[in-house]
């Protein structure tokens, strides 16, 4: 067994260890009325709770966009934030009168997103709200996606965009902030490129791994207060594995 | 616990696919992934006719009929006929499909640019502080580099400088990288335990 194939298991099996032992943890601390979180403050969450609230006084409707990341592809990860996320605001503005609307780049992601809008206000005791056309694919193409999620988010009564997923640059045209027409985009994508078309185009983007932390800061579950720990737990190791390894090669002892 | 059975077959078969990188079950998992790609397939088909009947509904809606879906529905028609009658791979259709989608995505790639220009420009407006600067700063001094002009050779620069400045940028991306990297793995636990479950069974 080669010494990648024993590290990488190593770090998986920590990781799972680690999440289920912060999982119960957190379930305990909720069980004893603790809910409050030690987490770092995101602004864009707080202006996205406060956006969602807004949608709901407005009788107005949140656009959300999972991208373009096949299930089966390498960035399908963000997609899967994407749908947590969505399933969390579909329950937090179940009591609007506008349920939020969904677009994907993908068939899959599409079929799940209806699901996971279907599950969602069963949970909520809503199930009436279900619409399967308020999960649709956009399109096939990056391109065709994009435009036609651009005109979901001008035509449909939206007041805010919540693009959470995999994109390209192409997204510049639903996350630009100075359309008068999208008040609010709250964007965060797996990709260098797109997020840096998000740093100058989008009122509120998230960058690198403040994407995997939206579920968290949306109370998703314990699950994902634990994966956040575990992630800064992962992130001191690497630093000090790589400070380490430096070091050693500094000094002569690997090379 | 909500759907167990759609969670005992995510993780049953997200545990063999995963256990397929370590140790020589690479037949079972081949199979299982091909079931993925064809489900997926099967998906995408669904997805489409709902987009139809989603455009279909649009354009029947009493009040106002959407025009732009009858544009989706005929354009869809057609395509599919067309493709349906002499296959995807056909030179001709091949030539329609491409003088069609290139032209238009190459005006969404120029509308793209003018966006992200106009963006650049009115970055301080909207986001003030020192990391504004950083972003702008980054920006000219990185194409000025892509650039050649503080190239090797130019003399502006010594070439142990341009070469330390080549790697910054690779270096920052592969710090968001790993990040991204950690939160793919969580999320990715998460589902193999079945805490996270993007199904509703």
């Amino acid at each position: 067994m080669s010494l990648n194939i024993v590290f990488s298991l190593v770090l998986i099996v920590l990781s799972a260890v680690l999440i289920l032992i912060y999982t119960l943890q957190r379930k305990a601390q909720l069980r004893r009325g603790r809910s409050q979180s030690t987490f770092r403050t995101i602004p864009a969450m707080m202006r996205l709770r406060r956006a969602m609230g807004l949608a709901v006084e407005n009788g107005t409707r949140l656009h959300v966009s999972l991208g373009k990341a096949a299930i089966t592809s390498p960035a399908a990860p963000s997609a899967l934030v994407g749908l947590t996320s969505l399933e969390r605001i579909a329950q937090m503005s179940s009591v609007s009168d506008a349920p939020p609307v969904v677009t994907s780049g993908d068939g899959t992601l599409a079929i799940l997103s209806q699901d996971t809008l279907r599950a969602s206000y069963r949970i909520a005791n809503v199930p009436e709200l279900y619409d399967p056309d308020r999960g649709r694919l956009a399109g096939a193409t990056p391109f065709a996606y994009t435009s036609a999620a651009l005109v979901v988010s001008h035509d449909e009564n939206v007041s805010a965009n919540v693009l959470i997923g995999s994109f390209g640059v192409e997204a510049a045209l639903l996350s630009d902030s100075e359309d008068p027409k999208n008040p609010f985009t709250l964007a965060a994508s797996e990709s260098l490129a797109a997020q840096s078309v998000f740093y100058a185009t989008a009122k509120e983007p998230l960058i690198g791994e403040e994407l995997f932390a939206i579920p968290a800061y949306l109370q998703a579950g314990a699950s994902h207060y634990a994966s956040l720990k575990v992630q800064d737990i992962l992130r001191w190791l690497l630093i000090l594995l790589m400070l380490g390894g430096a070091f050693l090669n500094l000094i002569g002892v690997i090379r | 616990m909500r759907a167990p059975f759609s969670t005992a077959i995510a993780i049953a078969v997200g545990l063999v696919v995963l256990l397929g990188y370590f140790l020589p079950i690479d037949s079972l998992r081949g199979v299982l992934v091909n079931w993925a790609v064809t489900l997926a397939g099967l998906a995408a088909l669904v997805a489409i006719l709902n987009l139809v009947g989603v455009h279909w509904r649009k354009l029947r809606t009493p009040k106002h009929p959407d025009l732009y879906s009858l544009v989706f529905l005929l354009a869809f028609l057609a395509t599919f006929f067309v493709v349906a009658y002499l296959g995807p791979s056909d030179p001709q259709v091949q030539t329609i499909v491409t003088n069609i989608q290139i032209p238009v995505e190459a005006t969404l790639l120029g509308i793209v640019a003018i966006i992200l220009t106009l963006a650049a420009l009115r970055l301080f407006s909207r986001r003030q502080g020192l990391m504004a600067w950083v972003f702008l700063v980054s920006v000219v001094f990185f194409l000025l580099l892509g650039s050649g002009i503080l190239g090797f050779g130019s003399g502006l620069l010594p070439a142990g400088m341009v070469q330390f400045f080549q790697a910054l940028p690779i270096a920052g991306s592969r710090g968001i990288l790993l990040g991204m990297a950690l939160g793919s793995l969580t999320a990715g636990l998460r589902i193999l335990m079945g805490t996270d479950r993007p199904y509703s069974g």
